[in-house]
């Protein structure tokens, strides 16, 4: 009960400091704003092969917008060793974990909540697939991607250049999650009859999703021992 | 209230600490002296449980540190060289965030009064960011003093601050004291140490050179007995 009162705590902190600061948020969503303008250039809307590229797009956003602000999650607890303030108050680890996890999770489904119908209505899209598949597809993935972002986030926290050192983990890491949601997104939002082939993705991206994050949760007492 | 055998620290094949044996009662107010390097904020670290020991037991109020850090956690009030305040929260926000991690009752009003009592409620509500040194200090030490800690590690507190503020972190302390708090305090500043602690311990090279109770807050005894273990004078 502690641990996850504690990483309720800790997430509200996050989420009100993003509130006052408006750092992470306003750039995770600045970068989601430039990207979909800028394919929309690329790609004319008009063209049915442009609705090719929406899965991709979309996954595009939430992979760097995501680590903007993963990036910044464990960094910021370094100014005034604040993390030192955490490891000493009854709070386990993998309480820690969870907070930031929780944080940076509700962060990138705002960004994706504005985000995707900016995207569908600047792409002209008419959405003919399943919406609560859709939903779970982006929920799953963005489910994965924050679990190890978070944790590998953790770990490039100590080193000088995390900022490079995050996407450099983080990306081998989580390409089968990356795969996995691209493809079944691509079919859900384009082609409904191979639905049986994205519930397969769906279920590969859950079985790596659980493992992982139950992986982290215990191996993060390890990671931000000082 | 701490009891602490045999403790051993070991980073990168240095001993940082060489075997401590130290018993302290409840209620103690304890300074830690020795130059740099001697192992003093590693000890306060591995009573926080900052860091692991190598080897050797600590124990707090008969709780075994490495089977219930959860609980000793509850007990302590830990005060390091960084104030571990954010900055851009303002003193309330800090305490009641801090007090309610720490799971303590009616934080809010405990955390005012504090605020109060460290002569800061005219900025009960700015950013911490807009303050001083001295005043930054003043709100850590009413953070770590928050959910009314069994046991207080403070890490050269005086450090940085002007007179005013060292008077009122005195106060804080012996008023900490008076509802018998465990001080454990590292300190350069003799005269601190002299006035407010009543037990002085020297560390040198990661050992316990002299362990001593003194009275009258007599400081030219300290340094006497300083100069003594530390630069070898008699």
């Amino acid at each position: 009960m502690n641990l996850l009162r504690t990483a309720v705590l800790l997430a509200k902190k996050d989420l009100y400091s993003e509130l006052k600061t408006k750092q992470i948020l306003v750039t995770q969503i600045i970068f989601a704003a430039l990207v979909i303008v800028v394919f929309s250039f690329a790609f004319d809307p008009a063209n049915n092969t442009t609705k090719a590229v929406i899965p991709g797009v979309i996954w595009v956003i939430i992979v760097f917008a995501g680590i903007l602000g993963l990036n910044r999650s464990f960094i910021s607890e370094q100014r005034n060793d604040t993390m030192q303030g955490l490891l000493a108050a009854p709070m386990e680890a993998a309480s820690i974990y969870l907070g930031k996890f929780l944080a940076n999770f509700m962060m990138i489904l705002v960004v994706e909540i504005i985000s995707i119908p900016f995207l569908f209505l600047l792409f002209d899209f008419k959405f003919l697939g399943s919406l609560p598949y859709f939903l779970i597809v982006i929920f799953l993935g963005s489910f994965g991607f924050v679990a190890i972002g978070t944790f590998l986030a953790a770990l490039a926290a100590n080193s000088k250049s995390s900022e490079m050192l995050l996407p450099l983990l983080l990306f081998p890491i989580t390409t089968p999650i990356l795969i996995g949601v691209v493809q079944a997104t691509r079919i859900i939002l384009t082609n409904m009859e191979k639905l049986a082939s994205a519930l397969a993705w769906i279920q590969l991206i859950t079985a790596y999703d659980v493992i992982f994050f139950v992986v982290c949760f215990l191996l993060i007492d390890y990671v931000l021992e000082v | 209230m701490i009891e602490i055998k045999k403790l051993t620290k070991q980073a990168d094949n240095k001993l940082i600490l060489r075997g401590i044996d130290l018993s302290i009662l409840k209620g103690e107010t304890v300074a830690i002296l020795g130059p740099n390097g001697a192992g003093k904020s590693t000890l306060l670290k591995v009573l926080a449980s900052l860091i692991k020991p190598t080897a050797g037991s600590v124990k707090i109020n008969g709780l075994e540190l490495k089977k219930n850090q959860l609980e000793i956690k509850r007990m302590l009030g830990y005060l390091p060289h960084s104030s571990l305040l954010y900055d851009h929260y303002s003193p309330l926000e800090n305490l009641v965030f801090f007090g309610n991690i720490y799971g303590a009752t009616e934080v809010e009003q405990r955390a005012v009064r504090l605020v109060k009592e460290v002569g800061l409620s005219f900025f009960l509500n700015e950013p911490v960011k807009n303050f001083s040194r001295g005043m930054i200090q003043r709100i850590a030490i009413a953070r770590a003093i928050i959910h009314e800690p069994e046991v207080l590690l403070l890490d050269e507190p005086h450090t940085g601050l002007d007179q005013g503020a060292i008077s009122i972190l005195n106060n804080v302390i012996l008023s900490m004291k008076g509802k018998k708090t465990t001080t454990l305090m590292v300190t350069h500043d003799f005269k601190q140490a002299a006035e407010i602690c009543d037990r002085i311990i020297i560390m040198k090279n990661g050992r316990i050179a002299d362990d001593f109770y003194i009275e009258n807050q007599n400081i030219g005894f300290v340094s006497k007995k300083y100069q003594l273990q530390v630069e070898g004078a008699s």
